[in-house]
Order: C-alpha cells, then sequence, then structure tokens
C-alpha cells in the first residue's frame, strides 16, 4: 500500500541523495553553513564586546538599552530583510555594495538579525556572575581590568551558548535570506529557501533531504549546547 | 595602634538604609566578632571597611590612612586585606588556579604562586583536590578553598562575614583553628560577623553588638551579656526577663527597684527613674523551701506557673507578683520535684540585676 505514496517515496529518495552527496545537496549545505558560521562569527565580535561593555558601564538609560534588545530577540525576520533589502538596493544607501543577491549581503542580513541576541545574551551571561562573586573579585585584590576579565572568563560558558543560540537563529532563518538573497540557484541557495522552493514545487525529495540537514544542524547545535551548559 | 577607625559611617541603597552613625576602632592584632541578628547591618560595614564599597558618609582610615582623599590607593589598602564571605565562592576552575587568583592579581611569579599555593592547601587539608575542579567540592570544602584563597595573599587585615553559618563542625572547626593560630603567631588583625553568639565569644577579644544598622555596644563578650545597654542588645544576647520597674532608693551601693508590687535590690546605679530589669535566666536559683544561709540580696517567695523543657534545661516560669522565668538543668528540676502550682523561693544577687532605662518600645 506504500507503493506510489509521494512522501514515503520522497523519503526513501531523500535518504539516496544525502548517502550518494547528491552536488546540488552538498553545495546548499556547505553554502548554509558558510553563511550563517560567518555571520555568527562576525556578530559576536561586535556584539560580545558591546554587550560587555552594556554590562560593565553604567550610562543614562542602560535599562532601557537591555530592555530593547530582549525586545529585539523576537524581531520578525521579513522585517530585518525589508529594511536590509531597502539599504542594500540601487535606491538604498548602501546599494553602491552591490550586496544585494549575493552571499555577502545575506551574510549582512543574518549578521543585523542576530546582533541584538548575541547582545542581550553576553548581557545576561555576565549577569549571571552573582554580587557575591563580584565582591570576592574585588576583596582578593583585583584592579578594574582584572576584575573585568574574571567576570568574562568566569561568564564564558554562558557567552558560548549565547553564541550558539545565535548561529542556530540564523541557519534555521528564512524570511530575510529570501528577501536579500533571491533564492538564485548556484549562487544565494540555502537549506531554508532551497526547502521552501521545493516544497512549492511538489519536489518532495529534495525538501526533505534539505530537512533531514538543517534538522541535523540544529541537533547538533543543540548537542554542543548542553555539553557547555553541563560545565 | 588603631589598625582601623570609623566614625559616623553612614550607608544606604536607594531607600534602604544599611548603615547608621556606625564608629568602631579596632587594634592590630585585635579579633573583633561583631555580633547582630540577620540585616542588622553586620555585611554591609565589613564590606565597607574592606574598601569593597563607598560609604556615602563618614570618616574611615584603614591603616592609619584617611581613605576618603586618597580614592586611588584603594587597590593597594585592598591587596593587604582580605575577605571570606558567607558562601563558599569557588570560581569554574580547578582548585590550584582558585587559591592562584589573589597573589596573580598582584603579579607575584609563577615559581612563588607555586610554593605558596601548595602551602596554602596543605594547611586546610586540601592538597589532594589541587588538581580538581573546584565547583565539583562539597561546601565545607568549597569554603576552605576560599579561606586558602584569602591566606596565600598574606592579609593584615582579615575580615570573615559569617565564615561558618552553613558548614558542618568540622570544617567550622578548621577555620576557627586556622584562624586563631594567625592571630596568635602572625598578629593578624581579625574581624568576624556572627549570629552565634557562643563564636563570638569562643573567637573575640572584644565583640561589637549590631543592631539596626548601628553598632550599639562594644566591650568584652562578658559585659555584653550581663550588662546589655538596652533592651534589644538584651533580646538578642537572649535575656529571658526584662521587666518594667521603678526606681525607689539607692543605698549603699544597691538600688531598690519596685515592679510588681515587689522590691528589688540590684548592683546597678539607677540609669532612670522608670527602668527595665534586666535578669538572665540561668541567675534566678529556685529552692524548695526558705534557704537559711543564702547570700543573695533578693530571697523571696513564687510559685511555679508554667515548666517548659529545653534540653538540657527546663524553663520555668514562677510567678511572684511579676513573671520571671528561671532556667536551670533537667537534673536539678528533677531534684526540686518540680510540678505546676507548686510553691518554690527563689534567690537572686543583686549583681545579676541589671538596670536599663525604660524606652519607648
Amino acid at each position: 500500500m506504500v507503493n506510489g505514496n509521494p512522501i514515503i517515496e520522497g523519503f526513501i529518495e531523500a535518504i539516496e541523495l544525502i548517502i550518494a552527496l547528491d552536488p546540488q545537496v552538498v553545495e546548499i549545505t556547505i553554502r548554509s553553513l558558510y553563511v550563517s558560521l560567518t555571520a555568527t562569527f562576525f556578530a559576536a565580535l561586535i556584539a560580545l564586546p558591546i554587550g560587555a561593555f552594556i554590562y560593565f558601564y553604567d550610562f543614562r538609560g542602560k535599562h532601557a538599552v537591555v530592555s530593547l534588545l530582549q525586545t529585539l530577540y523576537a524581531l520578525p525576520t521579513v522585517i530585518v530583510g525589508l529594511v536590509m533589502f531597502l539599504m542594500l538596493s540601487n535606491i538604498g544607501p548602501f546599494g553602491f555594495l552591490r550586496l544585494l543577491y549575493t552571499p555577502g549581503g545575506m551574510i549582512v542580513t543574518q549578521t543585523v538579525l542576530i546582533i541584538p541576541l548575541l547582545m542581550g545574551l553576553t548581557v545576561s551571561a555576565l549577569s549571571g556572575i552573582d554580587r557575591d562573586k563580584r565582591y570576592t573579585i574585588t576583596a582578593l585584590g583585583a584592579s578594574r581590568l582584572q576584575t573585568i576579565m574574571t567576570i568574562i572568563s568566569e561568564a564564558r560558558f554562558a557567552v558560548m551558548a549565547g553564541v550558539l543560540l545565535g548561529f542556530g537563529r540564523a541557519i534555521a532563518e528564512v524570511g530575510s535570506v529570501m528577501i536579500v538573497g533571491g533564492n538564485i540557484r548556484g549562487a544565494t541557495r540555502v537549506l531554508t529557501t532551497a526547502i521552501t522552493l521545493n516544497t512549492s514545487m511538489a519536489n518532495y525529495s529534495l525538501s526533505i533531504a534539505l530537512g533531514i540537514i538543517l534538522l541535523s544542524v540544529a541537533l547538533g547545535v543543540n548537542i554542543a549546547l548542553s555539553l557547555v551548559q553541563r560545565r | 595602634m588603631a589598625i582601623i577607625e570609623a566614625h559616623g559611617i553612614r550607608k544606604s541603597y536607594g531607600s534602604l538604609l544599611a548603615l547608621h552613625d556606625v564608629d568602631l576602632t579596632v587594634g592590630e592584632g585585635e579579633i573583633l566578632a561583631l555580633i547582630g541578628p540577620s540585616g542588622s547591618g553586620k555585611s554591609t560595614l565589613l564590606r565597607v571597611l574592606d574598601l569593597i564599597e563607598p560609604a556615602d558618609e563618614g570618616r574611615l582610615s584603614v591603616f592609619g590612612i584617611e581613605v576618603a582623599s586618597e580614592r586611588g590607593s584603594w587597590l593597594d589598602l585592598r591587596r593587604r586585606m582580605g575577605m571570606l564571605f558567607q558562601r563558599p565562592i569557588v570560581f569554574n576552575a580547578s582548585v590550584y588556579d582558585n587559591v592562584a587568583m589573589g597573589l596573580r592579581y598582584r603579579r607575584a611569579s609563577g615559581e612563588e604562586i607555586d610554593r605558596r599555593v601548595k602551602e596554602a592547601l596543605e594547611a586546610v587539608g586540601l592538597s589532594r583536590y589541587i588538581k580538581s575542579r573546584a565547583t565539583d567540592l562539597s561546601g565545607g570544602e568549597q569554603q576552605r578553598v576560599a579561606l586558602s584563597r584569602v591566606l596565600v595573599t598574606d592579609p593584615e587585615i582579615l575580615f570573615l562575614d559569617e565564615p561558618t553559618a552553613n558548614l558542618d563542625p568540622t570544617s567550622t572547626a578548621t577555620i576557627e583553628e586556622i584562624v586563631m593560630r594567625l592571630n596568635r603567631e602572625a598578629g593578624m588583625t581579625v574581624l568576624i560577623s556572627t549570629h552565634d553568639l557562643a563564636q563570638g565569644q569562643r573567637l573575640a577579644h572584644r565583640v561589637g553588638v549590631m543592631i539596626e544598622g548601628t553598632i550599639a555596644q562594644t566591650g568584652a563578650s562578658s559585659d555584653v551579656f550581663r550588662a546589655p545597654k538596652d533592651r534589644r542588645i538584651a533580646r538578642f544576647v537572649g535575656v529571658q526577663n526584662i521587666i518594667p520597674g521603678r526606681v525607689v532608693s539607692r543605698t549603699e551601693g544597691l538600688t531598690t527597684v519596685e515592679a510588681g508590687g515587689r522590691q528589688i535590690l540590684s548592683a546597678t546605679p539607677p540609669p532612670a527613674d522608670e527602668v527595665e530589669i534586666v535578669i538572665r535566666g540561668e541567675d534566678v536559683s529556685l529552692h524548695r523551701r526558705e534557704p537559711m544561709h543564702e547570700e543573695a540580696e533578693n530571697l523571696f517567695p513564687a510559685m511555679v506557673t508554667r515548666i517548659e523543657p529545653a534540653a538540657p534545661f527546663v524553663n520555668v516560669t514562677i510567678s511572684c507578683g511579676c513573671d520571671l522565668v528561671a532556667l536551670v538543668t533537667a537534673r536539678r528540676g528533677d531534684a526540686l520535684g518540680l510540678r505546676e502550682g507548686m510553691g518554690v523561693w527563689i534567690s537572686l544577687q543583686a549583681k545579676a540585676v541589671h538596670l536599663i532605662p525604660l524606652t519607648g518600645h
């Protein structure tokens, strides 16, 4: 009775595509990892120092900034896509960079998307170092710089967990890379946009194959996260 | 010589007043215990004295240096002191790295760090855990790691903020012993806060009682226990009897106070006309019949109204115009054949009757 069921057939074909390392599947997976890993790297480069700065320095409106960051965690990705599209398009201020419909543009978009998340999680990771620990560091005779370094080192696993969550959000995201990247075959097609397209074209086997890969990446991130959090 | 001098220290967190009008002098080589109920400001005061937090107002000098005008020297001053906190605090690193922290902050050489960390862990009996992750140890072991982390830096003043509140008796004894030895042998000045009266008595040369954000009384622990200055201190040091009365006369070194229609003699000079009589339960002696050769100045018949076991003692409430609580050993209680409603005689030395001025509350 299973014969002829497109879902079962699609699933079997999908396994075959993965095992046979189908060039299209491999190419899309590698691009997806490249875009999201690069975006996570740049986002971390920007967000971690700024997050630490927000935590360590008292300034007016600090509370508001932290609340704003937490609100931006839930920023709809299509809104980011739309704004970045307008910025990068020919009519926008960064049109001259010619980044629209390129992997570069997608990296910039994902970077912008996860910066608030990384910044917010960095602040809360550092806030997780309780008052008594900070008193202890001060009482042991740490200078201002030594205090900051000790707190960051103590929060390292929580910060790493934040970076992993950021990567998870970047690679699973579809709306903004669709708008900014354009889902061009062989150029800007990534796991999520390929699944969207192939599903709408009833090309289930490819969709399922890419879905399994995306799920494995998410699973991998989760395993890494629990390893980090157990420390 | 005074190593710490504080005058009029005041500190608040928002609308919460944590410390006010704190005056305190600590001599070099002294062990001073701050005792007081939770929330009385002991921890805050220790942090202010250790220069972890600045006071809002008041003058503070440490090692003879006025700290208010010398903000730049706080780090150097702080590095001559050390503090152990109530909750065992260890960092997510090896025991070795935990103990080395203070020395690394002071930029000690690798060799020196190695030698001193090993010595310090030896002293607290944790050498076998040198490579373990500190967060894996038990609470008592973590607190010993925290203590050796402070001691490797050779502090001239050691602050201990309820250091044994959460610990088992063995770890408590180890920590107390180390602190006493360092004070005796190295002349380390020690300030310890505790809500454990017995610990304060055991360790300290002098105690300061903190009540509601200020130091209400300082002195030898026996003075504070026998002659508390006011009602709140009396309550905190466990006085069972605080009875309002009125001073009637003063003759030959004895004050006569009337309370509940009975005249009680006290050796305390009258502090006011309206007073409160402070009597520790263990100073009240019970007898089955009128004692013939009793030297106590106060001697009168009374009736037992309530018997309450508090092993190894018995709290006996007796009525003699006013209610008094006597603390007798369970054995003595049996020997007297105590039961509710029976008549007894009580004797009480005038020296054991302390007087404080009557206050509003």
